[in-house]
């Protein structure tokens, strides 16, 4: 395989969640990511691509999370898109406040953003958010 | 197999809770959820979860692990932790967590506290 980018349309449903982190570390393990940082691509895929069903999709099943791989200069780079409302990554509580702390949800963002090195949100044009992650080798 | 087992022993009117798998959204969540609530509406209001096997954990799973933890307290009891493995304790630091568990490496510390 020399593939330097892959595309996954998947079911906004809970089992696409381990397809997506399955293809994702499968890609970056074969473009020479080694086993901490497949771990880091593990935990922040799961993250992003759960957000994307969930709170994106809201698990309607005729609503697709577009998922693409790239193995760039830069890294290892996943873009995620999902066809929800959207929303403001600043009106997201920081789930470390001390007022947040024993909150159930809230802690995927801060995940994502552990485990890549760069994590950015935008807005589609035509409806829902994309959220592009860096991984640098 | 189950993504999450769990294994109930009794050490006094403390309740361990052995847990081997990951406890990641959906399947792993829930079996944690419902073992809490079980537990509590048998009158079993001190849990030390185990999670010496738990590989794996997402922020959902850190989550039920919270929300565990409250409903737990909403009964006057007490939910601890034994056994974090590295990557859970990271996860913990990370979410500034560590500072609202009681954490144990020794199950008989872990059973001490609760006395």
């Amino acid at each position: 395989m020399n593939e330097e980018k892959k595309e996954l349309n998947l079911p906004s449903r809970l089992d696409s969640i381990d397809k997506a982190v399955v293809e994702a570390t499968e890609f970056a393990s074969h473009v020479g990511f080694a086993d901490d940082e497949l771990y880091a691509v593990d935990m922040a895929v799961r993250e992003v691509v759960a957000n994307a069903v969930k709170h994106g999709n809201k698990e309607d099943e005729t609503k697709p999370v577009e998922i693409t791989l790239r193995n760039s200069t830069e890294g290892f780079e996943v873009t995620v898109r999902d066809f929800g409302a959207g929303f403001a990554v600043e009106d997201v509580p920081d789930p470390t406040n001390p007022e947040n702390l024993l909150k159930a949800n809230g802690r995927g963002i801060l995940f994502m953003q552990t485990f890549m090195d760069e994590v950015e949100w935008f807005n589609h044009a035509q409806g829902g958010m994309i959220v592009k992650m860096l991984k640098r080798r | 197999m189950a993504e999450l087992n769990i294994a109930e022993r009794q050490a006094g009117d403390i309740t361990i809770l052995d847990m081997d798998g990951k406890v990641t959204i959906g399947e792993g969540s829930v079996a944690l959820r419902t073992t809490i609530r079980r537990l509590l509406g048998e009158g079993k209001k001190k849990i030390l979860l185990n999670l010496g096997s738990v590989g794996y954990i997402d922020s959902s799973g850190i989550g039920e692990l919270v929300s565990s933890f409250t409903a737990v307290n909403k009964e006057s009891g007490s939910l601890k932790l034994l056994n974090l493995t590295q990557k859970i304790q990271d996860l913990l630091a990370i979410t500034k967590l560590l500072t609202v568990f009681d954490v144990f490496d020794s199950e008989g510390e872990a059973l001490s506290s609760f006395n």
